[in-house]
């Protein structure tokens, strides 16, 4: 029933929408960040952001602030709206907030097992993990020695467990295994989040799936170009491509050959979207690619607001946050290491 | 109007004089300087440098310094309430401490405390992890007994205990008590310790699932609850015991244990050792209750300290944080020895302020004083109204709709008697109106212990218009008098009444009325039309009419007030053109309303009033008949209609096109004139912040705007007029509301012969009075009585586009909510 969300969109989503476009306008600004930029040290971070809905998260901060402090509370401030949300939410947004956090379940459990692997200590690895991404028996997963033992011990009691079909093998653990199987898990995890939101309909529908397609693109692109010059043959980073998305199939094939950065280049610049993203840069670069995948993933997500009556404005809001977290993260480094003329190296602005 | 400018000045009605000023201070006196502006809270000052972000100005570091002292402060605090101490400012101990003393004094305090509750804290572990090791000594060593009995003999012996690798300290005395045999063979062994309650269930069915199945759970409640170290709050705890085999299993237990956060501890075999061992371990916990005792009475010591002075502490760094505030707005002149400073300040404080910057560069040893001189300006200033604690309420209320523009006329100042009348009109009932002057008599009277402590926001709210109140309950009592009803029950006060009934049986009151035999009563509504036939038609007319009376006399009040502001500010325009067609509007047609009412009561007349306004527009050339009032009554009929149609495109034409003409007079010729104003301006004064804008005539928008203005008028003139028939209908709610409380329930309890039905019929009454009469009621009288001020009266000449006067003051900063 596309187009008629608006009749009966409100009575469980409109609360919810009005919070978090609320939430929204509490990003920081331009001039925010133009006064970030001018910081002298963490404590003129700290000063400013307590004008800002950062404040109550900071304030009480004692003096020597580390960038970990900054981006651990900013983190904070995201997870406690993120839980005020999904408390409020009734299916199916709620289910569509949890697929959210998937996402960086995947992340803490390939930093668990990675850990692990080189020996870490598992408490601290717990410290270091998102806490969006947290679920009971994360710790145990230290315990599994192979992939079997893992989804076996711990993930079969996650959302994880149905996306772990295709790399359950008896293998030990390494490093390329592990790239693999969050490689995998993504993929099953981008396509089921996909599935999901078609299911949704509507303008959910719509507007997630062209967000979703980019990151599935991204991500694809991504691996192509991290993969190049590794032992991962052709046909297994074609199988690490989501089955949809822009470059779907044909773009998948031909990057699936790719050897070098310019042939994704001009694998990637047939499709319209990305030939401005690939217009920024200059051959044989892909320093700067991601930051420009980030500006164009902003972009989209920016637009997600300009449409009512749908529930990926809570997608896009996550992942706008998640942003401005990484720019804090990024300005509170470059001030506490002194290099303020690379700011503007990372910065992805968010108006 | 020669009669209007004969008038003393009417200084309530205008906001006070402000004047903008400039302070140029050295800086060696400008702290000294700014804390005693604060102290006397008469001046604002603007943020010369809004667009410089905050660390980038100049006390950036003083400023970071109180946050960090406030902090520090929130921390104390923290504590304090943490530890439960109530803490009693004892205003006794005013030493001065400057605030170099009191940061070094503020970090020694933290480090002392921060201290104690590291060393509390570890000590707090120890006794947790020796309480948990009791816990599962007693509980697990029950399971191994039971194991022990149930066993066959030759498997009980390779029964062992393992060491869970934990090296804390709370367990070296555990190592010579137990020594753990080595296991040369895979036996039946076993693990025990405790875990959190709520983690349980995942615990076993992870274990299960990584023996395979290969293993015994046992568990039982720790029947105490342990505090849990992170969250410091008491949590449930299990005790748990594993048996399982295998040298593999075990690695694989003991870091699912870690894992899930659960603290193993070693249980000996022996039931002697168990002994032994529990013992030893009750032993030393009674010895750490004591020193944590011990700690605890120092800390509680050390924070009782603290907190008797913390309120002085944290006023005192509120107010230094406001002086490098304020003083960050202040700008550095060129040669940088010197503060500028612009701001606002009522006109009368001037000598004052100058008094106190003297004062300020004396005390400070400063070479040069002050400068402070007047500079000229072109925006708005601010609007400051003094208030003391009785207008205070009622400023709020008119506040509360929008702040007065500078000068403009008060509301307030009518408010003050107006406001609580009409509530009146609508409350009127002399027994509710004692039981709110009682209410408001007791805030009054507590007034001063009331006014230190922390109330509820509703509390709160009562408080502030506890003045409000007061008269609202006096109206309501002379109001309740005039209507005659106490709880809805006439009284006999002033005499006797005029009517009685027919026959001695008093039964036809209802349906044939009343006979009048002697003079009408002296003093509100005849007691003995209660329940008569002509009681509502009576009540109902007489209200309503009353309704009209004051509805037109308050708008025309309001319309008065806009003439008194055109002539303040010298705007002939518009007491011409907007003043004058609308009283002649308003008056023409509900004026002369009014004045029929009037008439009617005077001369008793059975003229129908509707009758005569409704035909006046439909036919008024047409015959009066019967409904005729007063001689040549027709003839001004068609005089006022007249003049009412005349005065709509008075009020709407002429104003928009002579506003066009003075706009068009006044650039005549000045193609060439702007560039000589423009560096005549530079020349002229330099340091006026003089910020000139070029007004743009837009006519179309003039007239727009003037032709809602009159469409609004002309239908706001009868909407509002009908607007005051609430005070009516309010006041009939009311009236019929508290009949029926008093006639269905008391008057039907009481007719029964019992107590309890006597007494729970007087309870409910009683509740019903107080929550719905006296509450409910007082708050919609109150809305409404509200509504008409805000709409009706101040619609008519407030505009309210103006902003507070909020000078740097010391006190307003300590009554800040933090």
């Amino acid at each position: 029933m596309y187009g008629f969300e608006a009749l009966t969109f409100n009575i469980h989503g409109g609360y919810l929408e009005a919070i978090v476009r609320g939430h929204r306008s509490g990003l920081l600004t331009a001039s925010d960040y133009n006064n970030l930029c001018q910081c002298e040290t963490l404590d003129d971070i700290k000063m400013h952001l307590s004008a800002t809905e950062y404040g109550p998260y900071l304030q009480n901060e004692p003096s020597p602030l580390h960038t970990t402090t900054v981006v651990e509370k900013c983190t904070l401030k995201l997870v406690d709206e993120y839980k005020h949300m999904l408390c409020q939410a009734t299916e199916p947004l709620s289910t569509f907030l949890e697929y959210i956090t998937y996402g960086y379940m995947i992340d803490n459990v390939v930093l668990i097992v990675t850990g692990t692997l080189h020996e870490r200590d598992v408490q601290e690895l717990l410290e270091k993990c998102h806490p969006l991404g947290m679920f009971d028996s994360i710790a145990t997963l230290a315990v599994a020695q192979n992939m079997r033992e893992l989804y076996r011990l711990v993930l079969v009691d996650t959302p994880l467990a149905p996306y772990f079909s295709e790399c359950i093998t008896s293998e030990d653990l390494d490093d390329m295994n592990i790239e693999i199987m969050r490689n995998t898990l993504y993929k099953a995890y981008l396509e089921d989040f996909y599935n999901f939101c078609q299911k949704l309909g509507g303008a959910t529908a719509e507007i997630m799936s062209d967000l979703l397609a980019f990151e599935a693109d991204r991500r694809a692109v991504n691996i192509t170009i991290n993969s190049i010059g590794t032992e991962l043959t052709r046909d297994d980073r074609r199988k690490l491509y989501s089955n949809f998305g822009l470059l779907y199939p044909y773009g998948h094939e031909e990057l699936a050959i790719s050897e070098d950065i310019d042939q994704v280049r001009s694998v990637m610049e047939k499709y319209p979207p990305y030939q401005s993203i690939f217009a920024k840069i200059s051959y044989g670069e892909s320093q700067m690619l991601d930051k420009a995948f980030y500006e164009e993933e902003v972009k989209r997500l920016c637009l997600a607001f300009e449409q009512q009556f749908h529930y990926a404005v809570f997608f896009a809001y996550m992942r706008l946050r998640e942003q401005e977290i990484r720019n804090l993260m990024w300005i509170s480094e470059c001030v506490a290491q002194n290099q303020k003329s690379r700011i503007h190296d990372s910065v992805v602005f968010i108006f | 109007m020669k009669l209007f400018d004969d008038l003393p000045s009417m200084d309530h009605l205008r906001s006070e004089d402000m004047s903008l000023v400039q302070v140029i201070i050295p800086v060696e006196s400008a702290h000294r300087a700014v804390s005693y502006l604060g102290e006397l809270g008469l001046l604002q000052l603007k943020d010369l440098n809004e667009d410089k972000s905050p660390f980038q100005r100049t006390f950036v570091n003083q400023v970071k310094r109180c946050g960090e002292m406030s902090r520090k402060l929130r921390f104390f605090g923290d504590q304090i309430s943490k530890a439960g101490i109530t803490a009693s400012p004892c205003p006794a101990s005013q030493q001065v401490i400057d605030l170099e003393e009191l940061e070094v004094r503020l970090s020694e305090h933290e480090a002392e405390l921060l201290e104690m509750n590291a060393n509390s804290e570890k000590l707090r572990q120890t006794y947790n992890e020796l309480l948990e090791f009791k816990l599962v000594l007693l509980k697990a060593g029950g399971f191994l007994v039971a194991a022990q009995n149930h066993a066959v003999p030759a498997e009980t012996e390779l029964v062992e205990s393992i060491y869970s690798k934990k090296d804390d300290e709370s367990l070296f005395l555990l190592e010579q008590s137990v020594q753990p045999e080595p296991s040369s063979k895979a036996g039946l062994r076993f693990i025990s310790g405790i875990i959190c309650k709520s983690k349980e269930l995942t615990f076993e069915r992870m274990l299960f699932r990584a023996t395979r199945g290969n293993m015994f759970f046992n568990q039982a409640p720790a029947g105490e609850q342990v505090m849990d170290p992170v969250s410091g709050e008491m949590v449930e705890k299990t005790v748990f015991v594993v048996f399982f085999s295998g040298e593999q299993a075990k690695n694989k237990i003991l870091k699912i244990c870690q894992a899930f956060g659960a603290s193993c501890y070693p249980v000996p075999e022996e039931n002697s050792k168990q002994m032994q061992l529990t013992r030893e371990v009750s032993l030393r916990l009674s010895e750490l209750e004591a020193t944590l005792d011990a700690g605890n009475r120092h800390r509680n010591k050390a924070l009782a300290s603290i907190a008797s002075q913390l309120w002085n502490w944290i006023i005192m760094v509120k107010k230094e944080k406001g002086v490098y505030d304020t003083l960050n707005m202040l700008n550095f002149d060129v040669t940088k020895k010197c503060l500028v400073g612009e701001g606002w300040c009522p006109t009368f404080a001037k000598p004052q302020i100058k008094e106190a910057l003297e004062h300020a560069s004396i005390h400070s040893n400063s070479q040069v004083g002050i400068i402070f001189h007047d500079m000229d300006s072109f925006e708005s200033p601010p609007t400051y109204f003094r208030t003391n604690w009785f207008t205070h309420a009622f400023q709020e209320i008119v506040d509360a709709y929008g702040v007065a523009r500078y000068q403009e006329a008060n509301p307030a100042v009518y408010s003050v008697i107006t406001f609580p009348f009409l509530f009146a009109v609508m409350f009127g009932d002399w027994g509710h109106g004692l039981c709110l002057l009682l209410g408001s008599l007791i805030l009054i009277l507590r007034e001063k212990k009331l006014g230190s402590q922390k109330l509820g926001s509703f509390m709160e709210m009562a408080f502030g218009g506890r003045y409000v109140v007061l008269l609202m309950a006096l109206f309501s009592i002379y109001c309740g008098l005039i209507y005659n009803e106490f709880f809805s029950v006439p009284f006999q006060i002033f005499g006797k009444s005029a009517y009685k009934c027919r026959d001695s049986s008093c039964s036809d009151a209802h349906t044939a009325g009343l006979i009048k035999y002697r003079d009408p009563y002296p003093f509100g509504v005849d007691p003995r039309w209660r329940g008569s036939r002509s009681e509502l038609p009576f009540l109902n007319s007489l209200k309503m009419k009353m309704s009209i009376l004051l509805g037109v006399s308050q708008m025309n009040l309001g319309i008065i007030l806009s003439y008194f502001d055109a002539k303040f500010h010298g705007s002939s325009l518009d007491v011409r053109y907007q003043f004058m067609p609308q009283m002649i509007f308003l008056n023409s047609l509900f004026g002369y309303l009014a004045l029929l009412i009037v008439i009617k009561w005077c001369t008793g007349s059975q003229a129908d009033l509707y009758h005569v306004m409704i035909y006046m527009f439909l036919n008024p050339t047409g015959d009066l008949g019967e409904n005729k009032l007063f001689w040549g009554q027709k003839e001004l009929q068609i005089l006022l209609l007249l003049m009412a149609i005349v005065a709509v495109p008075w009020m709407l034409f002429p104003k928009p096109f002579i506003l066009r003409k003075l706009h068009t007079e006044r650039f005549q010729g000045r193609t060439y004139g702007i560039l000589g104003t423009s560096e005549m301006d530079v020349d002229h004064d330099p340091d006026s912040a003089r910020r000139q804008h070029h007004e743009d005539f837009n006519f179309s928008e003039v007239f727009v705007h003037q032709m809602i203005h009159s469409i609004e008028f002309v239908l706001g003139a009868v909407s509002n007029t009908a607007s005051y028939l609430r005070l009516w209908a309010l006041s009939l709610a009311h009236s019929e509301l508290s009949t029926v409380f008093y006639e269905k329930l008391l008057l039907l309890a009481w007719g029964y012969d019992s107590v309890i039905i006597r007494i729970a019929g007087l309870a409910v009454f009683a509740f019903a009075t107080a929550f719905i009469l006296l509450m409910m009621e007082t708050l919609s009288a109150f809305l409404h009585a509200l509504r008409l001020h805000w709409v009706e009266f101040m619609g008519k000449f407030y505009h309210g586009d103006g902003y507070k006067f909020k000078p740097f003051s010391f006190k307003l900063l300590a009554d800040e909510e933090d």
